[in-house]
């Protein structure tokens, strides 16, 4: 993985997957350290990420790295109409790696063709967004104790999110039984259907929360947003329906983690967050752990 | 020669020595022309258009004088004509003759339909990676979403 670029989740195989998932493990033990005190990174959000970029500067500064970039472009000469090309050559002369977030689909390829260093793709528009699928993965594995064979319910807007389709495709890898819990506006795209029909696994799609919770390990939350829908009164009519509350928990399985890219907005309902199968906000920590493996195994420091 | 023989006449002359390429779908034959450049090159190209066919109902046949092409040079032309057939001549005789393959790849003469792609905001030349040559879906490089054969937009 040393000198590789992040940009799709499939870039890395699924043996430097676990490599990564195992390295973070590691982290967690110990998050900080000075491994990385001779290395810049680069953090350059061309759209606003708080969460993202606040993560990978935490997992950086810990490591000893020095930290430059922006959060939005409106300060850069971005404003002057300077090309993404040219931004990526200039400021890959000035650091090691560089992680970014850009609106446009394919900027993290194309950046990666232009610059001298790595590039971790943090999300570019509505393609990929891979240290989140590997954080996602992290979270399942440290709860469950392994990733094969496990049933995982994707609850919301299952076609816009980004999220959710690089999971599923990830997952398939695993023996995987697909939940799949949505409006019907809102179903998985056939394009990613085909990677669990590839692999001959299981999936049912169902329309009501409440079907799915007592048959999953794993129930992964997502926010249905009202742009989505051409229809405002559609969206009206589904907007709560897939809102998770405390009582409807009652008979979920044991050993059943919730899970929520974030942010939540009332999908999850707050009274949901003292019950100990909430797991959304330690996700998030972990993505830390997960993006300290990350820089330290393309910097070819682990 | 006697009226019957010269309604057997090829409506688009023989040529000596050369490439044909038949049993191009109507509509397409400009398109071929554009994307192997027949437009700009300097040998003798004939063409027609609206020919009847027994195959196709209506179809396009393009001549080049004097070009020979590379399999991958022409196999581009699967994207509008699936199934061209490629003839090569010399003497006036038919040398080769061979169905037209879709390429794994294509480069440079189709746009992504993605308009949130960056290859239509950034000077880069657009790359596909053709996963479904029946149907001829393009997986973009950068985005990677699908054009499809509907959709596709030539540069």
């Amino acid at each position: 993985m040393k000198n590789k670029s992040l940009v799709s989740i499939n870039d890395f195989s699924r043996e430097e997957h676990i490599r990564i998932l195992d390295l973070a493990e590691e982290f967690e033990k110990m998050p900080t350290q000075s491994i990385l005190d001779k290395f810049v990174v680069a953090t350059l959000f061309f759209e606003p990420s708080t969460r993202t970029r606040l993560s990978f500067e935490s997992a950086a500064t810990r490591l000893g790295a020095k930290v430059i970039g922006f959060s939005e472009p409106g300060s850069t000469s971005v404003q002057k109409g300077e090309s993404l090309r040219d931004t990526i050559k200039t400021i890959s002369n000035y650091s090691d790696i560089i992680v970014m977030r850009h609106p446009k689909e394919g900027s993290a390829r194309f950046a990666s063709e232009v610059s001298t260093v790595p590039i971790i793709n943090a999300g570019d528009g509505a393609n990929q967004h891979p240290t989140q699928t590997l954080l996602d993965m992290y979270s399942i594995r440290k709860t469950q104790g392994h990733l094969d064979n496990l049933n995982i319910a994707f609850v919301g807007d299952l076609k816009y999110g980004r999220t959710v389709h690089s999971l599923v495709i990830a997952l398939s890898n695993y023996n995987t039984k697909f939940h799949l819990v949505s409006p019907e506006e809102l179903k998985l795209p056939s394009s990613v259907k085909m990677h669990i029909k590839e692999k001959e696994l299981a999936y049912h799609q169902y329309t009501e929360l409440q079907d799915v919770i007592g048959k999953v390990d794993i129930l992964y939350m997502t926010r249905i947003q009202k742009e989505r829908f051409s229809d405002p009164m559609d969206y009206e009519k589904v907007k709560n329906s897939y809102t998770l509350k405390n009582s409807m928990l009652e008979k979920a399985r044991t050993n059943l983690k919730i899970l929520h890219p974030l942010p939540r907005v009332n999908e999850i309902s707050v009274d949901v967050d003292e019950n100990p199968k909430a797991y959304y906000f330690t996700q998030a920590l972990n993505g830390v752990y997960v993006r300290q493996a990350i820089l330290a195994s393309i910097l070819g420091v682990k | 020669m006697d009226k019957s023989e010269s309604r057997k006449e090829l409506k688009v002359s023989a040529i000596e020595n050369g490439t044909v390429i038949d049993h191009i779908p109507n509509n397409n034959v400009f398109q071929v022309i554009r994307i192997l450049n027949l437009h700009e090159v300097g040998n003798m190209v004939l063409f027609g258009t609206n020919l009847e066919s027994s195959k196709m109902g209506k179809k396009g046949i393009i001549k080049i004088s004097n070009k020979f092409f590379e399999a991958e040079e022409i196999n581009k032309i699967a994207l509008v004509a699936p199934s061209a057939t490629l003839i090569v001549i010399k003497d006036f005789n038919v040398i080769e003759k061979k169905k037209v393959k879709a390429p794994d790849a294509v480069e440079k003469i189709v746009k992504c339909f993605n308009p949130n792609c960056i290859s239509n905001h950034e000077t880069v030349i657009t790359k596909f990676e053709v996963i479904d040559k029946k149907e001829m879906k393009l997986k973009c490089h950068y985005c990677e979403k699908i054009t499809t054969r509907e959709t596709i937009v030539f540069l």
